[in-house]
């Protein structure tokens, strides 16, 4: 979809943070200089066509108490289809890309503890058929950053 | 370490922020709670770091930013913590993790994520990186399809 220059301005605006206050949308408008309706109307446009995946709170999962991990596995290139419905199959499976290595899929799991982390993990190694599965656990996170300005053209 | 309270309040929010004039108001409705207590037990979520953002997530492919590479790099392990600091504080890095390697197959340490508008630039920013932390043999790898993304739903099915 194309974004007007009102529409990139709102969406640099709800990146950075939504006003924590009883009219938030109200107040995103007055620095908009638009009106409230527009502003909700724009925002669900962009919800609805997917440019704004979620629009609230991005909880940290660890802090949740969760327990995730990256992993990567090496499937035969005949079976990625196959092996992807599986791994997808997992609620806790978030994200999924091949990617060009010869462990070419990886995906991020989240589970309530570290318990079930290694019971999923065996359970995935036995679903797929395949063993070969790293686990990646991030054991320091030097940046997440996840706005992404449009301010320049 | 969270209450049945604090539970029920991420299993609201999740759903993302309601698009009508007094969201709070609406989400507090759900949980029986007045809109001032939902607000303050939001800033609570946040001081504490449960809730690392409250905003925007997007999805930047739509924005032109239309190529990812995971570049991925084997640190000496005494090197590994001035290098992702080192790393992470370039602007076109959005994501830096230390991840353990698994020689021989896998002898990659450090993980970070560059994003451009196309693949050649993420080589010439991976390649910029490298000069700079002085790590040879980085490999860059891109996403070739995306297989699923989803959000997180904490605390359904327990």
């Amino acid at each position: 979809m194309s974004l007007d220059s009102t529409d990139k301005q709102l969406l640099n605006m709800v990146q950075a943070g939504l006003p924590l206050v009883p009219e938030p949308y109200r107040e995103l408008a007055d620095k908009l200089g638009i009106s409230e309706k527009e502003t909700l109307s724009r925002l669900k446009r962009l919800c609805d066509t997917g440019v704004i995946r979620r629009l609230g709170a991005i909880f940290d999962s660890r802090r949740v108490g969760y327990s995730g991990t990256l992993c990567a596995l090496k499937v035969p290139v005949e079976r990625i289809n196959e092996v992807a419905a599986v791994v997808n199959s997992f609620p806790g499976v978030t994200h999924n890309y091949l990617r060009e290595h010869d462990y070419n899929m990886w995906f991020t799991l989240l589970v309530p503890s570290p318990e079930k982390l290694h019971r999923t993990i065996e359970e995935i190694k036995s679903r797929t058929g395949i063993s070969d599965l790293l686990m990646l656990p991030a054991t320091r996170i030097f940046k997440i950053r996840v706005n992404f300005d449009l301010a320049e053209e | 370490m969270l209450s049945e309270l604090d539970k029920r309040i991420i299993r609201e929010l999740q759903e993302g922020l309601p698009l009508v004039s007094r969201p709070y108001q609406a989400l507090a409705d759900r949980l029986n709670l007045g809109e001032d207590e939902l607000l303050a037990r939001i800033k609570d979520f946040i001081d504490r770091g449960v809730i690392r953002r409250f905003g925007a997530a997007v999805r930047h492919q739509d924005l032109g930013f239309v190529a990812n590479a995971m570049v991925v790099w084997p640190v000496p392990e005494e090197r590994l913590e001035e290098v992702g600091t080192l790393l992470a504080g370039f602007d076109k890095v959005s994501h830096c993790y230390a991840r353990p390697a698994h020689p021989p197959g896998w002898p990659y340490n450090l993980f970070t994520m560059i994003h451009g508008q196309t693949e050649q630039e993420c080589r010439r920013i991976a390649a910029r990186l490298a000069a700079a932390c002085g790590v040879e043999n980085y490999r860059l790898l891109f996403s070739s399809a995306e297989l699923k993304k989803s959000s997180m739903k904490y605390f359904l099915g327990e």
